[in-house]
């Protein structure tokens, strides 16, 4: 797993980043819907769909290799799906002989694994545009728009703008680990203990940063009630989509909408 | 163990949203019911620190290193629900800001980590007590026991979940991922009882209250206990007769079906002028290049007339300011 703290929203003023959150929101979710939904093997969509990323991406000016270089992140996964090349039935591709091993890559196993790769890429890329191009109280925005519960969105909301603080902790007690069960420069001299050791330790360190944050909670609460909270998460009414920003989810659902028919026309 | 989008069908991807918002709602009901309003804070930061927990990882071996997925330590710690939530809240904070995982799979991902893991570490935590009858070991075997079974079942649910996607043949999939995560899930096991042994010196009080109520929680045992039996069950019989689960994806995938029928109606009546598949392939093809180029193209040149008035209101303010 990829332990990647920073907050990948990138300011900037491009159309996408002024866009209304609530949109970008739908339209990224329609899109990895689309992606989804879209029949295996219809590669003229999946090149369409790729040019609409790259043009959003684009016009967002995060910049295209930023997106894809992060998009590559989510890639190991695609390994869970490389079986299939060689156990779904269908007319052999290539064989392969290695030793006494005999394996047959039939043609549907690879269009599929092909499919499922290439989907996977293209979805992760819509969700890249949307976390980088939104700060993370207009994704909040937009989450309260789709009806996600008050009580979850404020909860998001809590564990967002603590999360650095408490990564910041665990950086802390990382030091101090490596500050007391100091690395040998020499090799053949181990550092710290065996496993069940090692182990322990940073169980004790987890412990540590759960007491932490149990505390630092109980401030935050007398904080909040210290300013008037009386349990009931209270929010401003959100405001009211343009008509400008209207036209573009129309606009959007409708390309995603005769990409989804074509795929149909081109997919199996 | 998070899954990607793309990698789950359409089908399997919503049933499990809709159990996940069904069950998500309903911990949302019962926290605000049983728990006070100190919750909310508390949840909150919680989840911040099982999130930044993942970054207390130690060296196993060969490059590898184990750390903290959660779930056993939040239901031991918060009782079931508030747990549910506390892991709903970091693995879609997860899939939204740094995309491990998808959005249209974040049903599923919520399922496995937010709802089996801690339903299956709930049972396993609270039967150990129990036979422990408050002696140190059932602390710490419940502990590790939960902790392993809350890793080892989430991810039997995963490979099952990617063999009826048909994404993964099941034969393959669920030795593969019962076999990594059976080590993992040692990782989590040591650290959740490190955690526990801390915990239990600095603050008794913390891992006592997480029992206090253990028969508001006896549908979470039941469902835990359900849930891993399942896994238990199917997950073997799976692997050894991949038929039958290929039958039942064959069966959930009534929107692939639905969707075959579909592409043979279109090509009748999408482009009635045209007899020749190929031709109105290729003429679909181009269409829809054209519309997406059209629209990035206008896009691109309705960004740059804004920019030059911008531009242009800018160059005006500055010579205002020069007069």
């Amino acid at each position: 797993m990829h332990i990647h703290f920073l907050d990948p929203y990138r300011s900037g003023d491009s159309l996408i980043h002024r866009l209304d959150p609530r949109v970008k929101f739908v339209l990224a979710l329609a899109f990895i819907l689309t992606c989804a939904l879209t029949p295996a093997g219809a590669w003229p969509v999946y090149v369409l769909l790729f040019a609409t990323i790259l043009a959003i991406e684009i016009l967002s000016t995060l910049g295209v290799g930023y997106v894809l270089k992060r998009a590559i992140l989510a890639f190991p996964f695609v390994l869970a799906a490389l079986p299939i090349i060689f156990t779904t039935p269908g007319a052999v591709w290539l064989e392969l002989g290695i030793g006494s091993w005999e394996l047959t890559i039939s043609l549907p196993g690879l269009v599929r694994f092909l499919s499922i790769a290439l989907k996977s890429w293209l979805s992760v890329q819509a969700a890249i545009v949307l976390a980088a191009s939104t700060p993370f109280p207009e994704l909040l925005v937009a989450m309260r728009a789709v009806r996600i519960p008050r009580l979850l969105v404020a909860i998001f909301g809590l564990m967002w703008r603590y999360l650095f603080v408490l990564a910041d902790e665990a950086l802390r007690l990382n030091r101090a680990r490596a500050a007391r069960s100091g690395n040998s420069g020499q090799p053949g001299i181990k550092a710290g203990g065996d496993l069940a050791w090692r182990a322990r330790v940073t169980g004790g360190m987890a412990g540590n940063l759960f007491l932490r944050a149990f505390e630092r909670s109980d401030r935050i609460y007398l904080a909040m009630v210290s300013r008037g909270y009386d349990g009931e998460v209270r929010s401003l009414p959100l405001p009211a989509i343009t008509s400008a920003n209207w036209l573009v989810l129309l606009a959007g659902l409708v390309i995603l909408g005769v990409l989804l028919s074509l795929s149909f026309l081109f997919g199996s | 163990m998070h899954i990607p989008d793309g990698f789950l069908s359409v089908a399997v991807s919503v049933f499990l949203w809709i159990v996940s918002i069904v069950v998500v709602g309903y911990a949302l009901k019962r926290v605000g019911k049983d728990l006070g309003e100190r919750q909310v804070p508390m949840m909150g930061v919680l989840a911040a620190a099982i999130f930044a927990g993942q970054m207390l990882n130690f060296a196993v071996a060969g490059g590898t290193s184990g750390h903290l997925m959660g779930a056993a330590l939040a239901s031991i710690l918060l009782g079931p629900w508030a747990a549910v939530l506390v892991l709903t809240s970091v693995v879609s904070i997860q899939a939204l800001i740094f995309q491990d995982g998808g959005l249209l799979a974040l049903g599923a991902n919520i399922f496995n980590m937010g709802i089996v893991g801690v339903a299956v570490a709930y049972m396993a935590y609270h039967t150990l007590r129990k036979l422990a009858g408050g002696r140190k070991w059932g602390l710490y075997l419940g502990g590790f026991i939960a902790a392993w079974l809350s890793i080892e079942v989430a991810a039997l649910s995963v490979a099952l979940q990617l063999a009826l996607s048909n994404t993964s043949p099941a034969n393959l999939a669920i030795p593969a991922m019962a076999g990594v995560h059976a080590l993992i899930g040692v990782g989590e096991g040591l650290i959740t009882v490190g955690a526990l042994a801390f915990l239990s010196t600095a603050r008794r009080d913390l891992v006592e209250a997480g029992e206090a109520g253990p028969i508001k929680g006896s549908l979470v045992w039941v469902a835990g206990l359900l849930i891993a039996l399942v896994l238990a069950i199917a997950s073997p019989l799976a692997s050894a007769r991949p038929d039958g689960l290929e039958r039942i994806a064959g069966q959930l995938g009534f929107l692939d079906a639905a969707r075959s029928s579909r592409s043979q109606i279109i090509p009748d009546y999408a482009f009635p002028g045209v007899s020749n598949t190929a031709l109105a392939t290729i003429l679909a093809g181009m269409i829809g290049v054209l519309i997406v180029f059209g629209v990035a193209l206008a896009v691109g040149y309705a960004r740059r007339s804004v920019r030059r008035s911008e531009r242009r209101s800018e160059r005006r303010d500055h010579q205002v300011s020069s007069k």
